[in-house]
């Protein structure tokens, strides 16, 4: 029972403490501009005890720059889902489709978000369009290969009841092939939500506007070093916040 | 003189990684209308081949396939499947597996007559109680129950069993064996069970075809089951029909791997 709890709520506190020793030792050691723990604390607690105070369009509350950086990761992303899921189903049902773009798919795959943000800062000439197409650009492809993959692997046994009823092909897929590949289409879902918010940063940083991204860019700038770190933090929590929930829902279909 | 179904010179070639396998090499079979069949072979003979081939969802190299006076191309509910399990979908409760078969033949009926008749089919197999779960709620046994009512409700002028009760345990099996007797002798349905139990065939069939091993598998000759109607699953294999019946098909079933091997 202790022993269960130590490595429950100890452990990672131990942990914690010997991340934050070693953090202050490089801060008075090698590197002098890095923020020592207390100095981050102390520069940064403002902008978490007070979350949604507005200064000026780039000194807010943390938690108000976070709520920009949200709302744009949701319309990327859903834009991501709206564009992946109907592409990953052709692509998964149709041998054809699959032969014609799948190639063209595992190319675009790799592309950093760095490489097409200028594109679509030249394609839309504003900065929040570019920003949402380059998360649609990059989350989408989780969803789509998943998709892909989770339609294509539906067992032929589910198919063949299909096949013996003689559904209709718009009850073939309201009854069978989508809630068969729901839990590989779901898995697609986390996984792009994880690089739509790895994607906001640099989308912010390279376009400048508010949101955690763009105010760390910007901290960067002033040399407040401190609330580089502060941003940093913010955006692992919420990451991490993101990634759980979307995992509960993940697992609400994978029971089924 | 035609059959209510005939299967004439079906054969079946598939291609492996190793080379073609020849599985079925010229398959005969008729059957009279509300007939029970039971095609008996050792494991990997061909009869799910055969099977999926009746059914229509695999194609055949040869042969022809006459249920009812028309030639069976396609797969349809009018030859409706029992398969050996995995086949209900896991995400539909009871009630709504059978009810996909209901609504695909039943399409002309009101939503409240559909209703009826899907809670019928399993009241059919006694699962009232169980008519929200899911299959994955359900044991072995309860599942192929309603994968029995599901493959009736499709109303199939035949329904095909391939290996229904093969993965239930023992005392499961003749369980259900005893409720498919009963449920046979209500409605007369015309069935093919493939099966790898000679008990179980005997038990349920009207007449029996042993199928030789593969490859190239076909049917020997058909051995009548001489017990009388209705039956019980006590005392049988005591009686001088069920010997007879038993005899007949072991001792084809083992010439043949003799011969083989």
């Amino acid at each position: 029972m202790s022993s269960r709890l130590g490595a429950r709520f100890v452990l990672p506190f131990l942990g914690l403490a010997a991340v934050l020793l070693l953090w202050t030792v490089v801060s008075q050691t090698v590197a002098a501009d890095l923020p020592s723990p207390w100095k981050t604390w102390l520069e940064s607690k403002r902008y978490i005890l007070e979350p949604f105070f507005k200064d000026g369009e780039m000194n807010q509350g943390i938690g108000r720059l976070a709520f920009y950086s949200l709302v744009r990761v949701a319309k990327g992303y859903l834009l991501a889902l709206a564009i992946g899921t109907p592409i990953g189903f052709f692509l998964g049902l149709s041998r054809g489709f699959h032969s014609a773009f799948d190639p063209i798919i595992q190319f675009l795959r790799p592309i950093s978000p760095l490489a097409w943000l200028p594109l679509g800062l030249v394609v839309f000439q504003k900065s929040e369009p570019a920003a949402i197409f380059t998360i649609a650009l990059c989350a989408m492809w989780p969803t789509v290969i998943n998709t892909a993959v989770g339609v294509r692997g539906i067992s032929q046994d589910y198919l063949n009841v299909g096949r013996v009823l003689k559904l209709s092909k718009l009850k073939m897929m309201t009854k069978i092939i989508i809630p068969a590949s729901l839990p590989y289409v779901f898995t697609g879902y986390r996984l792009s939500l994880g690089i739509a918010w790895l994607v906001i940063v640099a989308a912010e940083m390279l376009t400048g506007t508010p949101g955690v991204g763009g105010f760390l860019w910007q901290e960067y700038n002033s040399l407040v070093y401190s609330h580089i770190i502060l941003s940093v933090i913010t955006i692992g929590a919420i990451g991490f916040i993101l990634d759980r929930l979307m995992g509960l829902v993940e697992s609400r279909f994978k029971t089924t | 003189m035609s059959h209510y179904l005939e299967v004439r010179g079906l054969e079946k070639t598939f291609r492996a990684a190793t080379g073609p396998v020849r599985v079925l090499g010229g398959v005969d079979l008729s059957l009279e209308d509300g007939e029970f069949v039971a095609i008996v072979g050792y494991s990997g003979s061909g009869k799910t081949t055969l099977v999926s081939l009746i059914a229509g969802l695999i194609a055949s190299d040869a042969g022809t396939i006459v249920l009812d006076g028309a030639v069976v191309t396609e797969p349809g509910p009018e030859r409706g499947i029992v398969f050996q399990q995995y086949s209900l979908l896991p995400w539909m409760s009871v009630y709504d597996n059978v009810a996909l078969a209901v609504d695909a033949v039943n399409p002309g009926l009101s939503g409240a007559e559909r209703r009826r008749v899907t809670e019928e089919f399993i009241a059919l197999v006694n699962l009232s109680e169980a008519t929200w779960k899911r299959p994955r709620e359900l044991s072995g046994g309860m599942r192929q129950r309603v994968a029995v009512a599901r493959g009736l409700a499709m109303r199939p002028k035949l329904l095909l069993m391939d290996e229904p009760f093969s993965a239930l345990d023992a005392l499961t099996r003749a369980t259900l064996q005893d409720e498919l007797l009963r449920i046979w002798g209500e409605r007369r349905s015309t069935v093919i069970m493939v099966t790898n139990d000679v008990d179980e065939a005997i038990l349920l069939a009207d007449r029996i075809y042993p199928m030789t091993p593969g490859p190239g598998a076909v049917l020997g000759p058909a051995i009548e089951v001489g017990l009388e109607r209705p039956r019980h699953r006590r005392h049988m294999s005591l009686t001088p029909a069920y010997q007879k019946a038993r005899q007949g098909i072991v001792e084809f079933l083992r010439a043949c791997r003799r011969g083989w091997a």
